[in-house]
């Protein structure tokens, strides 16, 4: 019963959304506030059957009715509640419902918190917005209905993927689409201003929180995501060019250049047209992500399944969304206004160049996802693109953009000073080339490290510098810099957090590709392996059962100079459902480096394959994804953003931080 | 500096990162692509040693022989040709005999691939799509496999 009741409050909110779609719209073209006004409780009522219809397949999941056809195909009686909760969606029908969960949130916070924006405006960003969400409930309802029934109904289901049982499922998937959808709300915004054919400053501001939540959730999702196939996998590596997560860090590096550009258009009214364009691809790459990922196009891990009917249903909204949208865009793009000029070197003319090698670098990442795709379509020849390929185009474009980093945010607005700040910069300067000559003496390894940690460093010494001059330590007495310092806009410590996190991310990328060290080795019972300063003692093998498998784990005595500093246990697990196995790595934190150990194949005579890597510094990689989140957390919490309408008065004192 | 020099110095500035990246691309794409061939191209190809493929198609059953050292000998084919390929390290969890796997290395002057990844997806059901197709092409695709990589049985 409870399953018909959701597939039935998803026909509803579909009917609903058909009403948002259009009334609204309407209003806001013929000036009639009554239609207009229709905006509201249809997006938070199509919130409400959403989310019934979510939990009523969540009731099914827990209570582990397999009569359902996704619950049998996806879930087992014995699983632990958590996974049995998480596979709801651990599989394309349920992922997609909670996609439109996350959609119809975005639209009912639109119509709870959006009332400093203007009506007619919106008016129409809602009905946009629920275009995306009818495209969506007719493709659920059409080719992935969640709530099939099976007759007769099995005794057990066939258990959850077990690459997916684990937590990485609950946080991961969530948070990649609150920041896939989140962009939808300035994809609206971008179409609504199209269609208005009006954009102002006030805009920008608008749209900017919008995107900054997107985009700190894309952010963590995304880091979310290499952790855990770093620790589940058993390879030990955290990014692997592979076709999904280019897919997901698409929409991050668009939607990263337009958070910069949107700075430009907020402060000084510039590259309007540019954002706009920026909104629509960096959501038209979030439904390419998610729709590549999930039609089963890609040969891939995220690949549930394929049927012809949901590509051809898949492919019908991608052409609909994205043509229709630049359409628009090639046809009214030329009536905004375009204002407010500035000289190649200033805050305007660096954000310009950090939107170029952005956007140039997700290009190139977009080729060679796609080009396997299309060579095979146009020649049927089939190819494979890697890492060498990615290595290749994304590094060099990536690394200047890394080293104008630090110049930006202490160039003056309009005509700025380069002199000036490089001068200002020296001191960064001075520590970027003492971290080059401490890697060269300390490792003695190549040009690439030392280059990279000198970058890393500039990066991070750049952005403590644009604190330090904003609040006048040094010059100043300590009491004013301290009141300086918490005067300072949120946005300008938002800022500079996140580049700190840029930074601490790239060290973490640098040791763990530079310095990271490996050993595959076939060990018995007793055996001895040393890597780097550690020795591995095989101690002996546990055989254990848990809910729904059974394991083999191998105890590891690990010493480093001849102390004893711990046990590593990695174990090979048997889930008898699936008949699969999977490894289970050991991981040792040790400060901001780890030690991981997997195993392989038993043979017959004892011998375990065991893996064991030293990766330095590889917890930095996500640490400074963190950090980069709560830089975007400090820019949400800026006054300007919660103020809302532009008062000028006020505008010029956030603009002028005490400098 | 007047507007029109502004623009010029924007459109430079666009065109000179956009020509390097392109440049990028294009080098990129000569040096680091890697072809797919199933074990009838390879026969019927002639490809020189020492080209970097994509080898794929299905382990032949009681064909995987491991010795000494993680190193491992076993038989890929598409049902009409087999390859033996080398591999040394540690199989990934899904390899199995009879299932799908994608190997990727060079070959060797005696006609065996020495292989230095292997790839066997994480689903049992899952077939990898390269090898379907290689498989559909030689005429031994079966019902059955298409059941296992498609949505499953409705009806049990």
């Amino acid at each position: 019963m409870i399953a018909e009741l959701g597939h039935y409050a998803l026909v509803l909110a579909l009917a609903i959304a058909l009403v948002q779609s259009t009334v609204p719209l309407f209003g806001a073209r013929t000036g009639d506030a009554v239609l207009m006004g229709v905006a509201e409780p249809t997006a938070l009522a199509q919130f409400g059957f959403v989310a019934f219809s979510f939990a009523a397949l969540v009731t099914c999941y827990v209570t582990s009715d397999f009569s359902v056809a996704t619950v049998f195909e996806n879930s087992h009686s014995t699983m632990p509640l958590i996974y049995k909760f998480t596979s709801v969606w651990g599989n394309h029908e349920g992922s997609m419902l909670l996609w439109v969960l996350i959609l119809t949130v975005f639209g009912a916070m639109v119509a709870a918190f959006g009332s400093n924006i203007p009506a007619s405006l919106r008016a129409t960003v809602l009905a946009v917005q629920s275009w995306v969400a009818v495209a969506f409930y007719v493709f659920i309802l059409a080719t992935s209905n969640p709530f099939l029934r099976m007759s007769p109904a099995p005794f057990e289901g066939r258990d959850l993927n077990p690459i997916l049982q684990d937590f990485g499922l609950a946080v991961h998937p969530p948070m990649l689409y609150l920041g896939y959808v989140g962009f939808s709300i300035s994809f609206a915004f971008a179409v609504a201003a199209l269609i208005e054919g009006r954009i102002d400053a006030a805009w920008a501001r608008w749209v900017r929180p919008w995107t900054l939540v997107a985009w700190i959730c894309l952010t963590l999702g995304i880091a979310m995501g290499s952790y855990w196939a770093y620790y589940t996998l058993g390879w030990g590596g955290w990014w692997y060019w592979d076709p999904v997560e280019n897919a997901s860090f698409m929409p991050w590096l668009a939607g990263t250049a337009m958070l910069h550009s949107a700075l430009v258009m907020e402060k000084r009214e510039a590259l309007k047209v540019w954002t706009i364009l920026l909104a629509i691809l960096t959501f038209s790459l979030s439904l390419i992500g998610t729709f590549l990922v999930r039609s089963g196009v890609l040969t891939s891990v995220h690949a549930f399944a394929s049927d012809p009917l949901r590509g051809i249903v898949i492919l019908a909204i991608l052409v609909l969304f994205i043509g229709g949208s630049l359409a628009l865009y090639a046809w009214r793009a030329s009536t905004l206004k375009q204002g407010g000029l500035f000289a190649p070197v200033s805050r305007e003319g660096a954000l310009v160049l950090n939107n170029l090698f952005l956007t140039t670098a997700c290009a190139t990442v977009f080729v060679g996802t796609l080009y396997p795709l299309a060579l095979e379509a146009v020649t049927g020849a089939k190819i494979s693109v890697g890492a060498p390929f990615f290595n290749a185009t994304f590094g060099p474009l990536f690394l200047p953009l890394l080293v104008i980093v630090p110049f930006g945010p202490l160039l003056a607005w309009k005509r700025g000073d380069l002199r000036g700040v490089t001068q200002r910069l020296s001191a960064a300067f001075v520590l970027a080339l003492l971290g080059v000559l401490a890697v060269c003496v300390m490792e003695g390894r190549p040009v690439l490290a030392a280059a990279g940690v000198g970058i890393a460093t500039f990066v991070i010494a750049g952005a403590l510098t644009d604190i330090v001059e904003r609040t006048g330590l040094w010059r100043a007495p300590l009491a004013t810099a301290l009141r300086r310092a918490v005067g300072l806009p949120r946005s300008a410590w938002g800022s500079a957090i996140a580049h700190i996190g840029l930074g601490i991310t790239l060290l973490g990328v640098v040791g763990e590709t530079q310095w990271g060290t490996e050993q595959i080795v076939s060990l018995r019972p007793g055996d001895k392996v040393s890597l780097r300063h550690y020795d591995f003692t095989f101690e002996g093998t546990t055989p254990r059962t848990g809910p729904n498998y059974s394991e083999l784990a191998v105890r590891f005595a690990v010493r480093r100079n001849g102390e004893m500093i711990g046990e590593m246990v990695p174990a090979k697990r048997s889930f008898s459902a699936r008949a699969m196995t999977t490894s289970e790595a050991a991981l040792m934190t040790r400060g901001m480096s780890q030690i991981y150990v997997s195993l392989g194949d038993t043979t017959a005579d004892g011998a375990v394959a065991v893996r064991i890597y030293h990766k330095p510094l590889v917890l930095m990689i996500w640490l400074g994804c963190l950090v980069m989140a709560i830089g975007g957390a400090f820019s949400l919490s800026d006054r300007r953003l919660r103020v809302g309408a532009p008062k000028p008065a006020k505008r010029r004192v956030a603009m002028q931080p005490a400098e | 500096m007047t507007r029109k020099q502004r623009r010029l110095a924007l459109i430079g500035a666009g065109v000179g990162i956009l020509g390097v990246a392109v440049a990028l691309v294009l080098s990129a794409l000569r040096e680091s692509i890697v072809f797919f061939n199933s074990p009838t191209d390879l026969v019927e190809k002639h490809l020189p040693p020492g080209t970097r493929i994509r080898l794929g198609g299905l382990v032949v059953t009681g064909s995987v022989v491991k010795s000494k050292d993680l190193n491992v000998r076993f038989e890929v084919t598409d049902g009409n040709k087999a390859i033996a390929v080398n591999y040394q390290g540690i199989l990934p969890d899904l390899f199995r005999e009879g299932q799908g796997v994608v190997t990727e290395g060079v070959l060797d002057p005696a006609g065996a691939f020495k292989a230095d990844t292997v790839l066997a997806k994480h689903d049992e059901r899952y077939m990898p799509k390269e090898v379907a197709d290689a498989l559909k092409q030689q005429g031994h695709w079966q019902d059955d496999y298409a059941k296992k990589q498609g949505t499953g049985t409705r009806n049990p």
